[in-house]
């Protein structure tokens, strides 16, 4: 049983020892998959990692500048809000001086209008009165005279007599309608 | 480890040989190519196949197949390649650290699957061409190429902080385990767990067919049974074991090529 032992490790290759077939085959082998790898898949691959990455970074990028974009026309719409508001509240401003203004000029030229009036009244009243009182004069002057010359029956033609007694009756007359004033 | 012989019953059996390195030394198919050379070449046009046609027409917003070679290579890339070589100097190293990984796995993975049913890794010479002509020569070349060759070399065996003695053990530590050992350990570390792996699948299975076929007695029948059943689980805690393997094989790799391109420890 013992020699059959020996006999079968004699007969068995060392496992440990490899055939110089097998290495250079093997390195053969491995270096043609290492050269088809090398040469086509991986720049694939790594094609592909690139082109995903840019895309992704490409996405980010695109969104910040749509984050900014929309930033920015915010920021000018507010502004324009702004301006508006501010430019409203100068037309308002600007109106109401507008409006005051009318306001004390259309008062001014009233007044000017109603003072004018008032002084025509005044001047055609006083007109009227200076013609009244002439007219009552003469004709006061004359109505006394008749009337006098009716009751005392003499003639009171003679011109210096008349105009005296005419005279100082109307200035006792006047006196008497001042002291009644 | 010895012959087995069963005499239960009386009846004349044949002795159990336990499988051992020699089952692994298959006969060649014709000529002199054997079972794990075409397994090599078929894992090639396997992986190639499959990336160059999935990377074919790729989109931004990936398909279903799509995402998966997408998953895979993200996980080369990222997972490893940048995770180990930092995110400064790694893609350049993308196609060896995909090529590794994709390669170990399917090779691997094929110890399992029927018909193929071999670890290709599980003859060394595999792994020997992987890790001492492809990685061990890489990460130093890379090394020289970025510190200069007495940079690089201070830079691999005098790690900085430790006190002035201490260096008297460590830099030949350290110059033993960076151009010695670790292509070594790489190779090896692979090679025999794909080794032991279908070894123990073999001793189960083959077990489990001397039990039903050869061996007399009333229980040897149904324990067959239970060989088996340890042969199915040992298959599945090998898928673990292949794409961990894998894992590790592409992770030290890229392990080693951070570390003669890091700037300083």
């Amino acid at each position: 049983m013992k020699t059959q032992i020996l006999l079968a490790a004699e007969q068995a290759p060392n496992p440990v020892l490899p055939h110089p077939s097998e290495i250079i085959l093997g390195l053969v082998a491995f270096l043609i998959l290492l050269f088809l790898l090398w040469k086509f898949a991986v720049p694939r691959f790594e094609k592909l990692y690139e082109e995903r990455t840019a895309k992704i970074e490409g996405g980010i990028e695109k969104a910040e500048k749509a984050e900014a974009e929309a930033e920015e026309a915010l920021a000018r719409y507010k502004a324009q809000l702004a301006d508006a508001y501010s430019e409203a509240a100068k037309i308002r401003d600007d109106a109401r001086l507008e409006a005051e203004r009318i306001k004390e000029e259309l008062r001014a030229e009233a007044q000017d209008e109603a003072a004018r009036i008032i002084a025509q009244g005044h001047a055609a009243l006083q007109a009227q009165k200076a013609q009244i009182v002439a007219e009552l004069r003469a004709e006061l002057g004359r109505n006394s005279v008749e009337l006098a010359s009716r009751i005392v029956g003499e003639s009171l033609e003679d011109d210096a007599r008349r105009r005296g007694t005419v005279d100082r009756f109307l200035a006792e007359l006047g006196s008497g309608n001042g002291a009644g004033k | 480890m010895g012959a087995l012989v069963v005499t239960e019953g009386g009846s004349a059996l044949t002795a159990f040989t336990p499988p051992g390195a020699g089952d692994f030394d298959l006969p060649p198919i014709f000529g002199g190519v054997t079972k794990p050379m075409i397994l090599v070449v078929l894992s090639v046009i396997i992986i190639a196949a499959y990336f160059l046609i999935s990377s074919r027409k790729l989109k931004i917003v990936p398909s279903k197949g799509q995402f998966a070679a997408e998953y895979i290579y993200d996980f080369a890339r990222n997972g490893i390649a940048r995770e180990q070589i930092g995110s400064k100097d790694f893609k350049p190293y993308i196609p060896l650290v995909l090529s590794l990984f994709s390669f170990v796995l399917v090779n691997n993975v094929f110890g399992i699957i029927p018909i193929l049913q071999f670890p290709t890794l599980a003859h060394i010479g595999y792994p020997i061409a992987l890790s001492l002509l492809v990685v061990y020569p890489v990460y130093h070349f890379v090394g020289f190429k970025r510190h200069g060759f007495v940079g690089y070399l201070k830079h691999a065996t005098v790690p900085p902080g430790a006190p002035l003695a201490i260096y008297f053990l460590l830099t030949p530590i350290e110059f033993l385990q960076k151009f010695v050992l670790n292509p070594i350990t790489l190779a090896i570390r692979v090679f025999a767990a794909m080794f032991a792996g279908h070894l123990i699948i073999l001793v189960f299975t083959i077990g489990g067919e001397y039990l039903l076929t050869q061996a007399g007695g009333v229980i040897s029948k149904p324990v067959s049974v239970v060989s088996f059943l340890f042969a199915i689980l040992m298959i599945f805690v090998e898928a673990l074991i292949q794409v961990v393997q894998a894992y590790v094989f592409a992770v030290l790799s890229a392990n080693y090529i951070g570390a003669a391109l890091a700037e300083d420890h």
